[in-house]
Order: structure tokens, then sequence, then C-alpha cells
């Protein structure tokens, strides 16, 4: 507001001015002219540097961030609850729930992975056909030609990997320290379904370098799905109810008997596309439970055997 | 001893998350029962003192009268979670700037691989094929995992341990959990990785893996050694020996549920259903380290044999 003020002010007084200089006339008086324009265009911008030792006042900011940044209580509450990015947290939390000792940060970890994965794996799908034969092409062209192209398959391997570490130890750490008691029995069966899409994830990606190791582990993993009970062909049951290669369970993740340049296909959409948007849509249920379960689940006060309640019937 | 051996599989690119599993989980265990040792204390320190049970603030974390409960997200919680991207990244950047991602030859049908080996965290799996027909490790061990999995939170009725580690509170649970995820889990990925050579044969770290290595192993089934032949005797014997292992298993496992007062409590607060279901799934998990053991013990491979399916 107080730039609009000034600058209001000094478009007056230009308009002011050939009244009051009116007898002056020519070449002097076009010179006189100019300098006090270019007075008042430095006195504005002089105003303009001023106001930029304030960021935070300029409408560019305020567009932005919609608050104000200051050591406030109210503000640091705020800066997380007024912030897309940000607002899955609470504005405060349990003063001892910062403790890397209690959660392990693992929960957090997994997240963020996931999240460099996704950046990884957009770069990578640029140099990627999911075609057979172009396939292993793309992978040799992208370790030797591209640049980063080797730091970049290699930082989207060795994440997924430590992602599975990470979910695994999330696991571990939120088992014992009770966290799937309630109110939170729900979001620990949400979690056992991401635990589960975070390695078929990972799984259906060993195929897609289509190589010697991808392609046995896909074909000993895929087996398995063809001596599924009932469902595949060789199962228990399967062949008694009319069950062969080309039309069981196994037929339908590959899209064939063997892995071929079906599955490469089918496996590069789940890796890429399926599997990512229901762990996006199951994650995004998971840290919301996380929130309306009452936020993280301690460190709590230790409860005493003498302090259990009879329980319930309904 | 073949030293190149051991440092050709301990350093392959794949497997060094699992030698990262090897120190990370038993730190991480340390770390958590020593916070489980603290709160035992505690906890036994306020039941033998009800005085101060009603004026300690309950953790082994410090705390003064005028400290505030709760403290800001910001900057006291995303510092931390700041800190903890920065530290992954610059791990992840050192990690794939030193070690490449395998990649081998083109994929060849024909050419098959020895051994062939399923990504390491499914090797767990694939060690239970030895052990079980394919249907069995394949499919219905990793469901019953997955279902057993989500199923803890409604047959665990202990109220206890909820929010802060503990052992004496919740010895049951927690150590049939920690032989599910280290013995059963963790301790067949490391054989099914560091152990199992060409042809899924044992190898003992240091071994040289050798392709065409044989070994008599003569595998044999439960109703061989009683003399039974004709199959209708094998699937009744078989039903008959499943069912005394489900018996004895049954009946172990609830003299340990009920072993002592406490434990006798938290039965007491359990429903039918939940009590039914706890025992299946015990009952189905004790079976994997039980044909472990027969099988290496007694070479026995089959308990059960039927036209359709054999265990």
């Amino acid at each position: 507001m107080a730039r609009a003020g000034s600058a209001g002010k000094a478009g007056e007084s230009m308009a002011d001015e050939p009244s009051t200089n009116g007898e002056k006339k020519g070449l002097a008086a076009l010179v006189e002219e100019a300098r006090e324009d270019a007075k008042v265009l430095k006195e504005k911008a002089k105003e303009e540097v001023e106001t930029l030792k304030q960021p935070q006042k300029t409408q560019l900011y305020k567009s932005i961030f919609r608050v104000k940044h200051d050591d406030s209580e109210r503000s640091r509450a705020l800066g997380v609850l007024s912030n897309v990015f940000f607002h899955l947290h609470p504005a405060k939390i349990n003063r001892d729930a910062v403790r890397y000792a209690y959660t392990w940060g693992m929960g957090g970890i997994t997240f963020y992975l996931f999240l460099v994965l996704t950046l990884t794996g957009v770069l990578l799908m640029f140099y990627y056909h999911p075609t057979k034969g172009q396939a292993y092409r793309d992978i040799i062209y992208l370790m030797n030609d591209v640049p980063f192209g080797r730091l970049l398959r290699n930082m989207h391997r060795w994440a997924a990997h430590l992602m599975v570490i990470a979910v695994w130890l999330h696991m571990f750490r939120v088992f014992l320290t009770g966290s799937y008691k309630k109110p939170r029995e729900f979001n620990w069966c949400v979690g056992v379904v991401l635990l589960v899409l975070t390695l078929l994830l990972s799984f259906t990606g060993y195929l897609l370098p289509d190589d010697q190791l991808g392609f046995w582990a896909v074909t000993v993993g895929t087996n398995m799905a063809n001596a599924t009970p009932i469902l595949g062909a060789g199962g228990p049951f399967g062949m008694q109810l009319g069950l062969t290669n080309y039309n069981d369970v196994r037929f339908a993740l590959l899209g064939g008997s063997i892995v071929d340049a079906n599955a490469l296909l089918r496996a590069y959409i789940w890796h890429c596309l399926a599997i990512p948007i229901i762990a996006s849509v199951l994650m995004g249920l998971h840290f919301w439970r996380v929130r309306k379960d009452g936020g993280i689940s301690g460190p709590a006060p230790v409860m005493l055997e003498s302090e259990i309640k009879p329980e319930r019937k309904i | 001893m073949d030293w190149h051996q051991l440092w050709e599989i301990v350093s392959a690119p794949d497997n060094v998350p699992i030698v990262a599993l090897l120190f990370f989980v038993p730190f991480y265990a340390w770390y958590g029962f020593r916070q489980a040792r603290e709160n035992d204390r505690l906890i036994g320190q306020l039941e033998a003192d009800p005085q101060l049970a009603k004026t300690h603030h309950r953790k082994i974390f410090p705390w003064k009268p005028g400290w505030t409960k709760e403290v800001h997200t910001w900057p006291y919680l995303m510092r931390i979670e700041f800190l903890a991207a920065i530290i992954v990244t610059v791990l992840l950047i050192v990690w794939s700037l030193t070690l490449n991602a395998p990649l081998e030859e083109l994929a060849n049908p024909n050419l098959t691989m020895n051994p062939a080996k399923a990504p390491w965290y499914f090797l767990g799996l694939q060690e239970m094929l030895v052990y079980f027909d394919p249907w069995i490790a394949g499919v219905v061990m990793p469901s019953l995992i997955i279902v057993g999995l989500m199923v803890i939170p409604y047959i665990d009725v202990n109220p206890l341990g909820a929010g802060y580690y503990t052992w004496k509170q919740r010895k049951f649970s927690i150590a049939t959990f920690a032989f599910g995820f280290i013995v059963l889990w963790l301790v067949m990925v490391v054989i099914g990785t560091f152990i199992r050579g060409p042809g899924w044969m044992w190898f003992w770290p240091g071994q040289t893996w050798d392709p065409s290595k044989v070994v008599f192993e003569p595998n044999r089934d439960l109703p061989d050694i009683f003399h039974i032949t004709s199959m209708l005797g094998k699937g009744i014997f078989g039903a008959v020996a499943m069912g005394i292992y489900t018996m004895a298993a049954w009946y172990g496992i609830h003299k340990l549920i009920t072993a002592t007062p406490f434990n006798r409590k938290i039965y007491a607060r359990m429903s039918f259903i939940q009590y039914i279901t706890m025992q299946t799934f015990l009952v189905l998990m004790l079976l994997l380290p039980i044909k472990i053991l027969i099988r290496h013990l007694f070479r026995i491979k089959y308990i059960w044999i039927t036209p359709w399916f054999n265990v």
C-alpha cells in the first residue's frame, strides 16, 4: 500500500510541473523537465529497493506463502498448517515424539525414498522402451552414453533396495512399540498392503532391463503363480478344473505362457503406472489415518499391569 | 576355504542390501530392546511404589515440571526430517557412485541361469521351495504371511505396551514376531543369498560353488519309514500325522499362552474367534521350522501324500 501511495503522489507532481514553469521554453526547459522526471524515478526506485529489504511484505511473497514467517507461535503453527506439503504434520507434537530413538525415522525415510524413486523413475522413462530387443539396448545406452545415466540407474536400483529395508525396519519398530494396538489396527493393515506393494514394485522393476537376472527371477516368480491352487494349471485341482498354461493365472500375469514381449509391457505398466498409483492412494490413507488415530503412537507413558481396565464386551 | 568365492558373493552389488541388513537388523533390535529394558525397569519401579506411579511422568526421557508437553512441528520435527532426507540422499549418491547396478547378458530363455535366484527380498520364499511344493511355498505361505500380519492387531488383546518399547509386558507377542521376522524371514533370506549355490545346493560360506556338485540326498517321505506303500494308505497316514501334529502344536501353544498368571489374564480377555484365529496361524507358522528340521535332520520330504497335493 505504501508503494502505491507514493507512486500516486509522484504522478501528481509530474502533472503539476508544466503549469508552474509555463514561461520557460525551448531546450533548457526540456532538459529541466527530463531532470525532474529522472529525480522522481530515482526516488521511486529508492523506495522500491527499501521494500525489497522486507520481502515478506511484497505482493509476490504474500501470494505464494499466504502467511508471514516470524518467530511467533502463531506463525510457526501456520507455517505447517497453511502449507499443502507440510500440513500432513500436526502443528504441535508430543515433545518426546521427535526423538530418533523412538521412531527410527523409517516411515519417513520410506516415503522420501518413494519420492526419490518417482523422480529417478520418471527420468529413466525418457530413455526406455518396453519392447523386446530395444529395452536391453536402452539400458546399455543409458549406462554408457546418457549423461549421468549410470548414476540415475544406480540411484533408482539402490533406492529401491533401501526402501525395502526401510519398510521392513518400519514394520519391526511399529511392532516393537505396540503401535498397531487400538485405535491403529486398520492402519497397520494398510501398512501391510503397502509393504506388499513395495515388494511388488521392486519385483516388477526387476524384469525391465530384460537381462538374464530379471528374466530368470521373474520366470521363477511367475512359475509359482502357475502352481496356485485352483487358479494355476500346475497347482492342486488346476488340471481337474480344466486349466492349461494358456488360460491360468500365470497367463494373465505374463500375457503369455513364458516371459516375453507381453510380459515386459505388462511389468512396465504395473511398475510405472498401476502400482505407484495404488500405492500413492494407500499412502495418502496411511498418513491421514496416522493423524486421525491420534498422531504418532508415542512415546506414551508406560501403563502398569494393575491399571488394565476390564474389557468391554459389545 | 575359498576366500575368492566368499568375496564374490558378499560383494555382489545386489547382495549389498543383505550385508547391510546383517548390520541394520541387529543394531535396531538392540536399539529397541535397550529402550525396552529401561522401560521395564521404570515399570518395575512404579509397580513397587504406587505413590511414585501417581506423580511420575512415566517415560524414560527427562522431564521437568515447567516443560511444555508438546513442541512445535516447525522447526523441531521438520528439521529432523530435513536432516534425514539429506543423509539418505548423500548415502544414496555415494552408494550409486561407488557401486554399479548389475546388468547381465540379454535375456535368453535357452540359457538357464544357475542358480536362478529371485530378487533378494523374495529369497526367503524361494528357500521355502526346498521344504514345500510351489503352491504352498509360493502361494499359500505368502498369503498366510500377509493375512497373518493383518490379523495381528485383532488377536493381540494385550492392552499393555501400546506406544512404548517393552519386553516384560509383551513377552509372547514380541518373541513370536521376532521369531517370524528374524528367524523365519531374514535368516531364510540370508541362507538363500549366501548359502544356496548352483542347483540350489547348500554351500557353506567359503566353499567353492561347484556347478557339477552332486549330493546324494535320499529324499524319503514319512510314510516310507513306516513301510506304507499304497496310495490310500499314504493319504490316510498323512492325514493322521498332520492331525497329530496340529493337536500337539495346538496344545503346546496353548500351554505357552497360559504359562504365567499374566498370560492367563490376557488369555481370559480373548474371544473364541480370536483364540481360534491365533491358534490356526501359529500352528501353520510352526509347520515351517518343523519341516525344515525334519528335512535336514531326517531327510524327510513329505508328510502327507495325496494324488492332488503333497505336504
